[in-house]
C-alpha cells in the first residue's frame, strides 16, 4: 500500500482514478487546483468551476478519502497564460496544456503531494506506464486510442514519471463509465471537457483580444514570393493550412502556409505549396530516459489529433534538438506546437516545434 | 495515524451527560409542546426546565430566554428584529457594529443597509481587534437603533469590555447587543452584570448539540420576529420548539457553567504553551488578537509569507486539524475581515492559523504539534516560493 494523492478535476476520469486506486489498496488523498481565471469568469472555467470543484468534493466524499484544494491561481497565469500569450505573440500556436502539465501538475501540484508525504502522484490521464528491465519509467499510449493523451505528457522527466501513476490508461472511456457508474458516481455521464480551461468555453481570439490586444495588429498577407495579397487582422487569427476567411481573391484556392512574426506578415499559397517534410524541434524531452544521439525510426505526431506519421529523427549534437524527416509531407505542422516520437506505443521523447528556416526567409 | 483535533472554536464534540439528557425526548417523550395533551405538557415541561436552568446560569428570568436553531439565527433575530422595532419606535436607522463581528452580525447590518435603508457605521478597532468603548461613546447618537459589539472574537480570540460598552449605551438610551457565541463557553455570561440587552449563544460551542440556540432579551425590550407563525418563544421565534435539542442546551449550558474554572485551568496552560513556543520556534510569526484578554483555549497566529490554506492542508494530512481566518474549501483564500481590519499586509493577512483547544486536549498533543508546525510552516513558505 502506498500514499498516493489523485489530482482530481471533478470529472469522471481523475474521479474513477481514485476509485481505482482506492480498490487496489492504497491511502488515496484528492487534491484539487484552483487554476487561474480571467476576472469575471470564474464560473466557466473548464477545470475549477464551484460546480467542478463541488463535484470533486462529492466523490473525495463517497470514497471517504481526505480533499484539499490548492490555489494555484497566480503560478498558472505567470507560467501558462504568459506562455499562451508569449507564444502567440511569437507568431505561434502554443499548446498550454504542455506548459501546464509541465510546471503545473506535474510540478506544483507534485511538489504539493510530496510535502503532504504522498509516494506518488496520480492523475486522469489516458497513458499507461510500466517499468523496464533495466528500471527505466516508460510512457505509454492508453489501451483507447481515441482517448490517448501521451502526447500531452511526453514533457514529463524520469523523475517524474517514477512518481506517476495512471490508473485509468489500462481501459477503454466507456469502461471508465460504467466503473464510475457502477459506483454510484454521479460524475459518471458528465460529458467531457474541451477547450482550454481558462477560456471558459470561449474561442481564444477573444482571449486574446481582451487580455493582450497588442498581438492582434493588422498586416500583410505574401506568397512566398514576397508579393502583397491583401491585409491580415493579426496573426493569431490565423491556423496554419486554413483556407477559408483570408478574403483574397485568386484563381486557385490560397492557404495558410506560415506566420512571420518578425515582419507581421502571414505567408499563403497554393495547395501544393502546403506542407513540409521537416521540421526542427528544441526543448527535446527523452521521455523514455535514453538520450539519443543516432538518427533513429519513429512515428511522430505533430499535432493532438494528429495521426502519427513515419518519419526519420535526427539528433542534433545539441541533445535537446532533433530534425525530422517525414516519409511524406506533412500538412499542419505548426510551430508552438509538440512533436512526439514515438516506437509502437511507446514515447520516445518531444520537443517543440520551431519555425523551420526556409520560412524565415 | 492519530487525529489530533485542536478546532475547539469551530465546533466541540457533544458532552456525553448531554447526550443522555436529550435521548428520552426523540422517541419516548416525543409531544409537542404546544400541544393541550399530557405529551404535550410534558414537552413543555422540559423547555421551560430547560428555560430555567438557561436563565440561572444568566441570572435573568426565564421569559427572557428565546430559544433559536443556532448562535447565528439569535443574531439575526437581535440585530434585524431590534432595528426594526427601534425605528418604528423612535425612528432610529443607524446601526452600530464592527468588521471583527462573525458574518452572522455584520452580514445582518449589510443586508439592513442595502434592503431596509438603515445606516451602518463600522466601529474602528484596535490593533487587537478589540472595541474601545469611547469609540463607541463618540459614535453613538440620538438616531442609533442599536449597538453589537460581540464578547470575544472567534478569530483572534480578543475580548472586549463589553460591561463598559453596555454602560455608555444605557446611559444613552440605546440598546446593546452581544454575540457571546465563543465567549459562553469559558467567559462568565451574568447578563446583569454585563448590563447588556441581548446576548446570543450557540449550543454546540461549549459541547452541547449543534442547531439550537438562545437569545436572551431584557424583558421590555422591543423586538420585531423575524419568523412569524404560531406564537411560540412569546411570539419571538415561531415554529414547533427542538425539544431535545433545547434539553441538550440548557444541559450543556448548565455544566459549562459549573465547570468553568476547571476547564479553564485545563486549557490555559496548553494554550499558553502553544503561543509561547511558536512565537519563539518559528521566524516570522506573530500572535493576533490580545495577549492577555483573550479566551483561554484560543491561540491565534499570521506567518509571514504563508499561504495559510496550505499550512491547513500540510496540518490535516500530519494529522492535525486546525483553522485560519482565510479558510476557504475552493482555493480562493482571502485574508479574512477580521484579519485584514487588524492592519496586517496581504503577505501576513494570508497566512494565519488558529488553534483552539478543548476538553480531551493533553499536554501530549500539544508537543506533538509544537514539533510539527515549524517544519510544515517552512514547508509551505517553500512551496509558496517556486
Amino acid at each position: 500500500m502506498a500514499k498516493v494523492v489523485v489530482a482530481m478535476s471533478g470529472g469522471v476520469d481523475s474521479s474513477v482514478a481514485a476509485v481505482l486506486l482506492k480498490q487496489q489498496g492504497h491511502d488515496v488523498t484528492g487534491m484539487m487546483l484552483r487554476l487561474w481565471s480571467e476576472p469575471g469568469k470564474e464560473d466557466s472555467n473548464r477545470c475549477c468551476t464551484p460546480d467542478s470543484m463541488a463535484q470533486a468534493r462529492r466523490v473525495a466524499a463517497v470514497l471517504d478519502i481526505p480533499f484539499y484544494v490548492i490555489d494555484a491561481k497566480e503560478i498558472f497565469h505567470k507560467t501558462v497564460v504568459a506562455y499562451f500569450l508569449d507564444g502567440y505573440a511569437n507568431g505561434q500556436t502554443p499548446n498550454p496544456c504542455l506548459a501546464c502539465n509541465r510546471q503545473i501538475r506535474w510540478e506544483f501540484l507534485l511538489n504539493h503531494a510530496l510535502a503532504l508525504g504522498a509516494d506518488f502522484m496520480a492523475t486522469g490521464h489516458y497513458v499507461r506506464k510500466q517499468v523496464s528491465s533495466d528500471g527505466r519509467q516508460l510512457l505509454l499510449r492508453a489501451v483507447d486510442p481515441a482517448k490517448d493523451q501521451s502526447y500531452v505528457l511526453h514533457v514529463l522527466t524520469q523523475e517524474k514519471l517514477a512518481r506517476a501513476l495512471f490508473p485509468v490508461g489500462e481501459y477503454k472511456k466507456s469502461e471508465i463509465r460504467d466503473l464510475a457508474e457502477a459506483q454510484g458516481l454521479s460524475v459518471a455521464r458528465r460529458p467531457d471537457s474541451q477547450d482550454l480551461c481558462f477560456l471558459a468555453g470561449e474561442d481564444y481570439r477573444g482571449f486574446l483580444q481582451r487580455n493582450s490586444p497588442q498581438i492582434l495588429s493588422d498586416g500583410e498577407i505574401v506568397d512566398r514570393t514576397g508579393k502583397v495579397l491583401g491585409k491580415h487582422n493579426g496573426l493569431p487569427n490565423y491556423t496554419i493550412g486554413q483556407r477559408k476567411g483570408l478574403g483574397l481573391t485568386s484563381p486557385e484556392p490560397l492557404y495558410v502556409l506560415a506566420k512571420d512574426a518578425a515582419t507581421n506578415t502571414l505567408i499563403v499559397g497554393e495547395a501544393g505549396e502546403l506542407g513540409a517534410s521537416e521540421l526542427q524541434a528544441v526543448n527535446v524531452n527523452w521521455t523514455a530516459g535514453i538520450t539519443r544521439t543516432e538518427p533513429f525510426r519513429a512515428f511522430v505526431k505533430t499535432r493532438y489529433t494528429a495521426a502519427p506519421a513515419p518519419a526519420n529523427v535526427m539528433p542534433a549534437s545539441e541533445p535537446t534538438q532533433v530534425r525530422i524527416k517525414f516519409d511524406t509531407p506533412q500538412r499542419d505542422i505548426t510551430p508552438g506546437q509538440a512533436a512526439v516520437f514515438y516506437e509502437d506505443d511507446l514515447v520516445i521523447g518531444g520537443g517543440l516545434i520551431v519555425p523551420s528556416i526556409e520560412e524565415n526567409l | 495515524m492519530n487525529k489530533v483535533y485542536m478546532d475547539y472554536a469551530a465546533t466541540t464534540p457533544l458532552d456525553q451527560r448531554v447526550f443522555e439528557a436529550m435521548r428520552p425526548y426523540f422517541s419516548e417523550n416525543f409531544g409537542n409542546p404546544s400541544s393541550i395533551h399530557r405529551y404535550g405538557q410534558q414537552a413543555e415541561a422540559a423547555i421551560e426546565t430547560a428555560r430555567e436552568k438557561v436563565a440561572a446560569v444568566l441570572n435573568c428570568s426565564p421569559g427572557e430566554i428565546i430559544f433559536t436553531s443556532c448562535g447565528t439565527e439569535s443574531d439575526n433575530l437581535a440585530i434585524r428584529g431590534a432595528a426594526l422595532a427601534m425605528r418604528e419606535k423612535k425612528g432610529a436607522n443607524l446601526l452600530l457594529t464592527s468588521r471583527a463581528e462573525h458574518h452572522a452580525v455584520s452580514k445582518t447590518a449589510e443586508q439592513l443597509e442595502k434592503y431596509y435603508q438603515f445606516q451602518v457605521e463600522w466601529l474602528e478597532l484596535d490593533k487587537f481587534g478589540v472595541v474601545n468603548p469611547a469609540v463607541v461613546e463618540k459614535a453613538i447618537n440620538s438616531s442609533t437603533a442599536v449597538v453589537s459589539v460581540m464578547y470575544a472574537n472567534n478569530e483572534i480570540g480578543s475580548i472586549n469590555p463589553i460591561a463598559e460598552i453596555a454602560e455608555i449605551c444605557r446611559q444613552r438610551g440605546v440598546l446593546f447587543h452581544t454575540d457571546a457565541v465563543q465567549a459562553a463557553a469559558y467567559l462568565p455570561v451574568d447578563v446583569s452584570k454585563l448590563n447588556v440587552d441581548m446576548l446570543s449563544l450557540g449550543g454546540h460551542k461549549f459541547y452541547g448539540p449543534k442547531g439550537v440556540g438562545a437569545l436572551y432579551v431584557r424583558k421590555g425590550t422591543a423586538l420585531i420576529p423575524s419568523q412569524t407563525g404560531g406564537g411560540q418563544e412569546f411570539g419571538l421565534r415561531a415554529g414547533t420548539q427542538n425539544v431535545p435539542y433545547i434539553v441538550g442546551f440548557a444541559e450543556a449550558l448548565r455544566l459549562s457553567a459549573e465547570e468553568r474554572e476547571a476547564r479553564s485551568a485545563h486549557v490555559r496552560p496548553l494554550r499558553d504553551r502553544l503561543i509561547g513556543s511558536i512565537l519563539e520556534e518559528i521566524p516570522d510569526s506573530r500572535l493576533t488578537g490580545h495577549s492577555e484578554l483573550r479566551l483561554p483555549q484560543h491561540a491565534s497566529f499570521v506567518f509571514k509569507d504563508v499561504d495559510g490554506n496550505l499550512l491547513l492542508t500540510l496540518l490535516d494530512a500530519a494529522g492535525f486539524a486546525c483553522s485560519s481566518g482565510s479558510a476557504c474549501k475552493t482555493g480562493n483564500p482571502e485574508p479574512s475581515e477580521v484579519i485584514t481590519s487588524l492592519g496586517l499586509s496581504r503577505d501576513w493577512g494570508l497566512g494565519s492559523l488558529r488553534i483552539t483547544l478543548g476538553a480531551a486536549s493533553i499536554p501530549g498533543e500539544v508537543a506533538a504539534l509544537l514539533k510539527a508546525l515549524p517544519e510544515l510552516v517552512q514547508q509551505t513558505r517553500a512551496l509558496g516560493r517556486n
